[in-house]
């Protein structure tokens, strides 16, 4: 796992890990070589080298490369299934292609075999030999593996027993809303990596796609139950480390459950393919013990209050330039792109829109139907244009329409106040 | 063949031969072609997308290009290459096989395989309209499209993605009611169904399931198109539609359609494995049987596709138990595979090579496949790298070294020339080994929790990736080998004998090679 862990970002250290697997799988290969003998020019001993090669490839996994390290009941439960069940079919794969290989070294013309002229089995024991791959599987499927799956799947599904906590997640292209619905807290985490490192303009971090601006913070020890929907597209929630993963559907809601038992960040990202920014949907999970979590959400109430207190002001100009700045490029980035230059037939661009450069109020303070802050607010429907009011706050909002308006060479000179867009949710 | 036979052998010359072909040879030569021809476009498609995944970070593509290019590389692999493949091989094949003098419905035939060429440009249009400006591209929302809102987001390019499945499926239902009719009324005297060769077997159901599903595809590309443009809300979870009927829809065509591309491989199998054990085929009526029982338990299954998408309870222990229980048929087939070498008197030439290839990596694929509908551990695996590493064992260890297998096989019966042996080893040894070293590592990405369709990756996933692309590179190119192969045995090949293969048995075989071009206008007597 450790290996896994450590961060890979230069050439040499791919190399290194590239070459551990073709040793791991020569020592195998060189094994099977002295048992066979010395090679001469007989396809099936290749045939069988290839073979070994791929067993030994998978036995690798065991050992080296498998799921990360699960810390919660599902996801320790899922991964001694699937040990177990890798373990079988291996098994399986052995037996069956051992005799494969048997009869393609024995039963060659050019050793002078004979070939035999039966249709099917004939004797009882061939029968038996015929009859007793079936139950051998019957008994794997629905016994051996088929009853320790029910009662894994009875417990994934348990969402609702003794849930001590709920947490809503709510997700949209391309990041995910986070909230504690008991304590009124909310927000939004999105990727923290930037486009300099996804373009290779700057060095990649150890998380690189795997960090996020604001984590999800859990508890641990605690019966958490997770409520999944979707503002838009589907999307799939996934954090291996837990074992489950759970299709976020737009007008439905899901439910999944986590009982995080050791603290650590925990990461993971959206695995249902959700657009242009599919791989761009980090999930970053920090579990931590009660009192520290305690601690967390009071600070969290206390921001959230000073936040309330701010939409109140009247901000200035440049406050709300800079904000807006920094709202713009991590997140209408993703698909408004740098400059405001959209992309054409995707996505439109900002920098000269006829929308930032219209009005957005009426003469009575009314949004104007598909004007810029109606836009930004309401979203349009049917496209990646989703309804920011959900996500953003009073002050995000003032802020990135202003910013918008008078940057990328618009001209507009206006600007939102928070206590204006307050007034129109 | 008797004098008058002969006297009709002249088709029109050059092109229009092709433009107006009825012969069920022409027509098969030209949907095996097309096959082949896409089966690189195909290849091309998914070289850019690993040539992306290399390296960490956005060196080549945008993450939208991305999206297009791996979205037309599954649709034209699936219904570009091997479908219409299998359907030229059964074109060829199955009049010679069962007796017959041509398909059923020759013109029929004619226009399933024209429609073709222009339901593959159809798809492409939006990909290359895009460098002009226009449109934002081909379908980029995967080859199944199940991810609702999204195809209702997605620009024109998944217009012409419906209008190419509507294509498709009429090209395919064409094809299988031709099939059903040809073997149901034309089969020679004293060829009952139960002597009839199991390929012929395996077409036959493989048609039938194209006619209970393709349907069922059109019926939901349609729905998706009128919600896309005329208003419904079939689909549209904002205005009460279901986003989840519109997977049910397609997983219930998709799944079975994973059969419908294995299952001419299942059926042309035993006959390789027959004629170079120099033994009869063994367990004839079981793998008949289970053919049957796969083809039934298809369409119970669908839903292992969306295990993750939060079905009840009920639904995900029944679908997984039905799930496993595809694994029982599967394992005749595999133990009437082995029944056919079993104390023969065994040669390796290259269709051989290829056919216990496929058992191989076929069993890896069906093996894998006995896992995956385990929910709890499904969890971990749907929607990770771990599915694109298991089917393409089952596609291309099983789909593709099956085609591969069949084209070694009957390339001289088609061409009356032979290929080279020693380059189709060699093609055959180098596809092995990328295509492991291609699929290998990227079960383990999978395992360590890489999700599937991202255009870029975490650091951890870096050395399988490089792995991965580097044998996907050298797989694409060592592909290149079996076009020289073909090309050199059509030019120059020497000539092969009727019989083709010492072990060779069945109709088709009684033959010159090539046959002329109208064959059992007489039907022979089957005893």
């Amino acid at each position: 796992m450790k290996l896994i862990d450590a961060a890979i970002h230069d050439e040499s250290v791919i190399k290194k890990r590239s070459i551990r697997l073709f040793c791991c799988s020569r020592r195998d290969g060189a094994a099977s070589f002295r048992e066979t003998g010395p090679i001469r020019k007989q396809l099936p001993l290749w045939f069988g080298m290839v073979f070994l090669l791929f067993v030994s490839g998978l036995a690798c996994a065991q050992s080296i490369w498998d799921f990360q390290e699960p810390v919660t009941p599902v996801a320790r439960d899922s991964i001694t299934a699937s040990v177990d069940f890798m373990r079988i079919i291996m098994g399986i794969y052995a037996a069956v292609f051992a005799i494969f290989a048997y009869s393609i070294f024995k039963h060659r013309k050019s050793s002078g075999a004979r070939p035999g002229a039966f249709t099917g089995p004939g004797t009882k024991w061939q029968w038996a030999l015929a009859i007793s791959p079936f139950l051998l599987l019957i008994y794997i499927d629905y016994i051996w593996m088929g009853i320790p799956a029910f009662h894994a799947i009875a417990q994934m599904e348990d969402t609702r027993t003794a849930a001590e906590m709920v947490v809503k997640v709510t997700a949209s292209q391309w990041k995910w809303q986070y909230e504690y619905p008991e304590e009124n807290i909310k927000f939004v985490s999105t990727i923290a990596t930037t486009q300099d490192q996804i373009h290779n303009r700057a060095a990649k971090g150890e998380h690189y796609l795997q960090e996020v601006d604001n984590p999800l913070i859990l508890p641990t020890n605690k019966k958490i139950r997770i409520l999944l929907t979707s503002t838009d597209v589907i999307h799939s929630w996934w954090v291996p480390s837990f074992g489950v993963k759970r299709d976020a559907v737009p007008g439905y809601l899901r439910e999944m459950w986590v009982n995080i038992e050791k603290p650590g960040i925990y990461r993971g990202q959206c695995a249902q393919l959700c657009g242009s920014g599919h791989a761009f949907m980090p999930i970053v999970v920090e579990a931590m013990a009660e009192p520290q979590f305690k601690e967390w959400l009071a600070q969290k109430k206390a921001q959230g209050a000073a936040a309330e207190s701010a939409a109140g002001k009247a901000w200035s100009r440049e406050e709300l330039m800079a904000k807006g700045d920094e709202i713009y490029n991590r997140i209408c980035i993703a698909c408004h792109q740098a400059g405001g230059a959209g992309l054409p037939g995707a996505f439109p661009a900002l920098a000269g829109s006829k929308i930032v450069n219209g009005p957005f109020l009426d003469k009575d303070g009314r949004l104007i139907k598909d004007g810029h802050l109606d836009r930004v607010m309401n979203g349009k429907a049917g496209t990646a244009m989703q309804a920011f009011k959900n996500t953003f706050s009073d002050v995000e909002i003032a802020a990135i329409v202003t910013y918008e308006r008078n940057s990328f060479g618009n001209h507009m000179g206006d600007m939102v106040q928070p206590a204006q867009v307050k007034a129109l949710r | 063949m008797t004098e008058a036979i002969t006297t009709h052998d002249h088709p029109p010359a050059g092109i229009m031969r092709w433009l107006t072909a009825t012969n069920h040879k022409d027509l098969g030569i030209l949907y095996m072609s097309f096959g082949g021809l896409m089966f690189f476009i195909g290849g091309a498609f998914i070289m850019a997308v690993r040539a992306e995944l290399l390296l960490p970070g956005l060196q080549l593509l945008s993450p939208g290009m991305y999206n297009q290019l791996f979205t037309l590389h599954a649709l034209i692999m699936v219904f570009g290459a091997i479908m219409p493949f299998a359907t030229g091989l059964n074109n060829y094949l199955i009049p010679l096989m069962i007796g017959a003098p041509d398909m059923a419905l020759p013109r029929v035939n004619n226009w399933g395989f024209w429609i073709l060429p222009f339901a593959a440009v159809l798809l492409l249009i939006p990909f290359f309209l895009q460098f002009f400006g226009i449109g934002s591209g081909a379908s980029a929302a995967g080859w199944v499209m199940h991810n609702t809102s999204l195809d209702l987001q997605s620009g024109i390019g998944m217009d012409f993605a419906i209008f190419t499945i509507h294509l498709l499926g009429l090209s395919s239902l064409t094809g299988a009611i031709n099939v059903v009719v040809t073997v149901l009324n034309m089969r020679a005297p004293g060829m009952t169904l139960m002597k009839m060769p199991l390929f012929v077997w395996a077409w036959l159901i493989t048609a039938f399931m194209l006619i209970l599903v393709i349907p069922v595809f059109s019926a939901a590309a349609t729905m998706l198109l009128t919600d896309r443009h005329f208003g419904t809300h079939f689909f549209d979870a904002a205005n009460g539609g279901d986003p989840i009927l519109l997977q049910h829809l397609i997983w219930f065509f998709g799944h079975p359609e994973v059969y419908i591309v294995l299952l001419p491989a299942w059926g042309l199998i035993p006959h390789i494995l027959a004629t170079f054990s120099r033994k009869p085929v063994y367990g004839y009526r079981a793998q008949v049987y289970a053919l049957w029982a796969i083809c039934f338990l298809s369409f119970l299954v669908w839903s292992h596709h969306m295990l993750t998408s939060g079905l009840p309870l009920a639904a995900e222990v029944y679908f997984m138990y039905a799930t496993m229980a595809i694994s029982i048929p599967t394992s005749v087939l595999v133990f009437c595979w082995l029944g056919a070498i079993w104390r023969g008197a065994m040669t390796f030439e290259t269709p051989m090579l290829f056919a216990l290839g496929f058992v191989a990596h076929f069993g890896m694929g069906a093996l894998t496949g006995m896992i995956l509908p385990d929910v709890a551990v499904n969890a971990q695996y749907h929607n990770s790298y771990v599915i694109v590493s298991h089917f393409h064992y089952t596609f291309f260890g099983g789909g593709i070294f099956g085609m591969m297998a069949a084209l070694y096989y009957w390339l001289p019966k088609f061409t009356g020339r032979m290929f080279d042996e020693k380059l189709g080893r060699l093609h055959f040894w180098l596809t092995v080994i990328f295509f492991n070293m291609t699929f290998i590592p990227q079960w383990f990405a999978g395992l360590d929790g890489m999700p599937r369709h991202i255009a870029d990756y975490a650091l951890r996933f870096s050395a399988m990736n490089f792995i991965s692309s580097l044998g996907a590179f050298l797989l694409g190119l060592s592909q290149l080998l079996l076009v020289y192969i073909v090309v050199k045995c059509v030019r120059n090949g020497p000539k092969a004998t009727g019989q083709v293969w010492e072990g060779a048995q069945g109709l088709e075989f009684t033959l010159p090679s090539p046959p002329p071009y109208h064959t059992f206008e007489t039907p022979p007597l089957v005893k």
